[in-house]
């Protein structure tokens, strides 16, 4: 089954982007950002876990709590549970910003060890908040794109505002969590994306994410971001031919005319079209048994990263989705 | 002072503990099977690999799946169908964080009363099964417990997919701060001023910090989470004593780390770090294994300048491939084309190659051991695949 990448995707507030480690999540996270961008959009890109190197994508410094313009268009703020809390207390209950805020910080660490989904609060709740300030017109963000915990841990942190209900019976947080699910709950607003590249793991993690995110979340899935993808050296009747290469008669004429690293040549191709056909077993399973929009990203045979990389991926995803 | 191994082979021969980290889906879990298969088969170990968590094929291959926290011995038959003479004896278990979570809790409570009260109560079964760290912290435990039962010549282990790797090595003592902290302590005083375990009625009103805790949270929620921990605080003895001795097995010389990373650039700063790390804490640091490498032939400069010829006098050579005896090469245009792509596949992946190359060169402060694993096409999945990586690793042909 395939469905046609997503065009409206850029048109939501809110997109979470969450994937197994090693697949690329930041990277595609922060490419999508990058394009919402250079489509005229303010975008508040957010780093959940402090790695602290989706700045780097952009080539700027590491940035803090406070949202800071690390490219036209594109503001970075990497979450800070205390500082979210600080400015939940200041803003929600006027309580004047202690000074030492140090044994609220740890009472904190410790409900937070007790009750998953306190210390996840205070950052999906910060994220909500600044999308519902900028659909209210109080905050200038036209989209907020967050780089969320990988797959294993996605749905604990999306799931909080509902766990906290559960948790909390009374008291103004839990008042508050109704707002942040409706929140996370509309299809017009949010979208949960998955990235993923045509491995085995990563394209299990994805199967089973999709189906445990329908089955505890409400939040709405967007697309699954395929990264990686290899290119398809030879069209299928092609194929024999370059295998018809590696005969000994073939390989001579090869080497006499071009050396000796002829089959070195050979040898790299070979692996070309291996490893594009054992992914492309993945891809034909991931299409299978997601019914999501699948967004191509190829594989970039590139020296560096940075900045240039960020936009080659923009480039491409601009493509998949129609605008270019 | 341990002597230096020279090899992994030589580390994994004179270890008892191996412990495979680096960051996310570098092969963590695949490699730590492959050097438990190496040593049962090669060294003659009876070794076990307690992995966190395999993909499925693979738990299938190693007969893992099901048996959840049972220690299974893979058949002797299965290691010899991939090629491999089982001199040893093969073990795989798999971490069941919940149910080992349970073990715990009926060791070192005092009584089995106390010990239902906290498996039933809600907020141990979200920690059990949704802390995250709490896995860490298991992993550590199971492989204390299984190293102590003295059952196996070698336990290989894979980290759990912590966001820090760090994390791992702290949570024992971790643990043991948290059931000896303060904190806990100051948290459920208002409980036990009250006296009866359980009173409903508590005052906080006396305290700003409950009172604006209150505010926040409701004070249910604080009492059910205080009312948890004093039951929890019943096996605080025990559990101190047993995190010191988790942490003391860490450091212990017959204990050795491994990082494994693939040639990327962020999976290798993380790769690097926990080296460094590992090696400021002063744990024993064994070897560093690059994963997925690709061919080295793809640096060569005669591959360079073959890619060149074949792209440029691709037209003459796919007319004199044409008029060799073979079938599949009689279209020359079309032996031209392939020519072409053939070449520009060699260069976009010599580019690949060549980061790589860089980046490994750019490794400071290796360990003494540094073992390649070469990309393979197909993922490893099987028995046979984990034969090829023990080869690798072991540096056979």
């Amino acid at each position: 089954m395939t469905v046609a990448p997503a065009p409206d995707l850029l048109d939501r507030r809110l997109l979470f982007f969450t994937g197994k480690g090693g697949v690329g999540k930041s990277s595609v996270t922060a490419a999508t950002a990058l394009l919402a961008a250079e489509r005229g959009k303010r975008v508040l890109l957010v780093e959940i876990e402090a790695k602290g190197n989706l700045t780097a994508l952009f080539e700027h410094a590491p940035v803090g709590f406070e949202p800071r313009e690390v490219h036209p268009g594109v503001f970075v703020m990497q979450m800070r549970t205390e500082a979210s809390l600080r400015e939940y207390l200041r803003l929600n209950l006027r309580v004047p910003v202690l000074g030492r805020l140090g044994p609220l910080a740890n009472v904190l660490e410790f409900v937070a060890t007790a009750a998953p989904g306190v210390k996840e609060i205070l950052t999906v709740g910060k994220v909500c908040w600044e999308v519902r300030e900028s659909i209210a017109g109080r905050a200038d963000w036209d989209l907020v794109v967050v780089d969320a915990a990988a797959t294993g841990h996605v749905v604990a942190q999306l799931d909080a505002p509902r766990a906290i209900q559960g948790l909390v019976q009374v008291g103004q947080v839990r008042e508050q969590t109704d707002w942040m699910v409706e929140l996370l709950s509309d299809p017009a607003v949010t979208a949960l994306n998955i990235v993923t590249s045509p491995e085995e793991m990563p394209v299990n993690e994805t199967i089973q994410l999709v189906e445990r995110v329908r089955e505890e979340l409400t939040v709405p899935l967007g697309a699954v971001m395929v990264n990686r993808v290899l290119p398809e050296p030879f069209t299928r009747s092609d194929e024999p031919a370059f295998d018809a290469m590696s005969e000994p008669a073939a390989v001579d004429v090869l080497s006499n005319a071009a050396g000796s690293g002829a089959t070195a040549v050979l040898e790299a191709t070979n692996l070309a079209v291996s490893l594009r056909r054992s992914r492309a077993v993945h891809l034909n399973r991931l299409a299978e048994h997601v019914d999501l929009p699948l967004v191509m990203l190829p594989y970039l045979f590139v020296r560096d990263h940075g900045l240039r990389v960020t936009r080659m991926l923009a480039d491409a995803l601009s493509q998949e989705l129609g605008f270019a | 002072m341990t002597p230096a191994a020279r090899s992994l082979e030589s580390l994994l021969a004179t270890r008892e503990i191996v412990i495979f980290c680096g960051s996310g889906g570098v092969g963590k879990t695949t490699t730590a099977a492959a050097a438990a298969l190496g040593a049962a088969s090669e060294l003659g170990a009876k070794a076990l690999v307690l992995t966190i968590d395999p993909a499925r094929r693979l738990a299938d291959a190693l007969g893992v799946e099901e048996f959840g926290n049972l220690e299974r011995r893979v058949p002797d038959d299965l290691i010899r169908a991939a090629g491999l003479e089982p001199r040893g004896e093969l073990y795989a278990a798999m971490l069941d964080t919940k149910r080992s979570w349970d073990e715990l809790v009926l060791r070192h409570a005092p009584n089995e009363e106390t010990a239902y009260r906290i498996l039933e109560n809600r907020l141990y079964q979200n920690i059990a099964a949704r802390f995250v760290q709490s896995h860490d912290y298991i992993a550590i435990e199971r492989l204390y417990d299984i190293h102590a039962s003295g059952r196996y010549d070698l336990v290989v282990i894979d980290t759990p997919p912590s966001r820090n790797a760090i994390d791992f090595l702290d949570a024992p003592k971790r643990m043991a701060d948290f059931f000896g902290g303060r904190l806990l302590r100051w948290l459920t005083m208002p409980y036990r001023v009250g006296g009866k375990r359980g009173a409903r009625m508590i005052n906080f009103a006396s305290r700003p910090f409950y009172q604006l805790a209150d505010r926040v949270l409701g004070s249910q929620f604080l009492q059910d989470i205080a009312e948890f921990f004093l039951n929890f605080q019943t096996m605080y003895d025990g559990f101190r004593t047993r995190a010191r001795a988790v942490e003391r097995l860490l450091y212990d010389r017959r204990t050795s780390f491994v990082v494994v990373t693939t040639l990327e650039g962020a999976p290798l700063r993380e790769g690097e770090f926990f080296s460094e790390q590992l090696t400021t804490r002063g744990f024993h640091l064994g070897a560093m294994v690059l994963n997925r490498v690709l061919p080295e032939a793809l640096l060569s400069d005669e591959g360079a300048r073959a890619a060149a010829v074949l792209a440029a006098d691709s037209e003459s050579l796919g007319k004199m491939l044409s008029d060799l005896d073979l079938p599949e090469l009689s279209d020359a245009e079309r032996n031209a084309r392939v020519l072409r792509i053939a070449s520009q596949s060699f260069r976009d992946f010599s580019v690949v190659a060549k980061r790589e190359a860089e980046l490994r060169n750019e490794l400071s402060r290796l360990p003494d051991v540094v073992a390649s694993v070469p990309a393979f096409t197909d993922d490893i999945s099987d028995l046979d695949g984990l034969a090829r990586i023990a080869a690798a690793l072991f540096g056979r042909p």
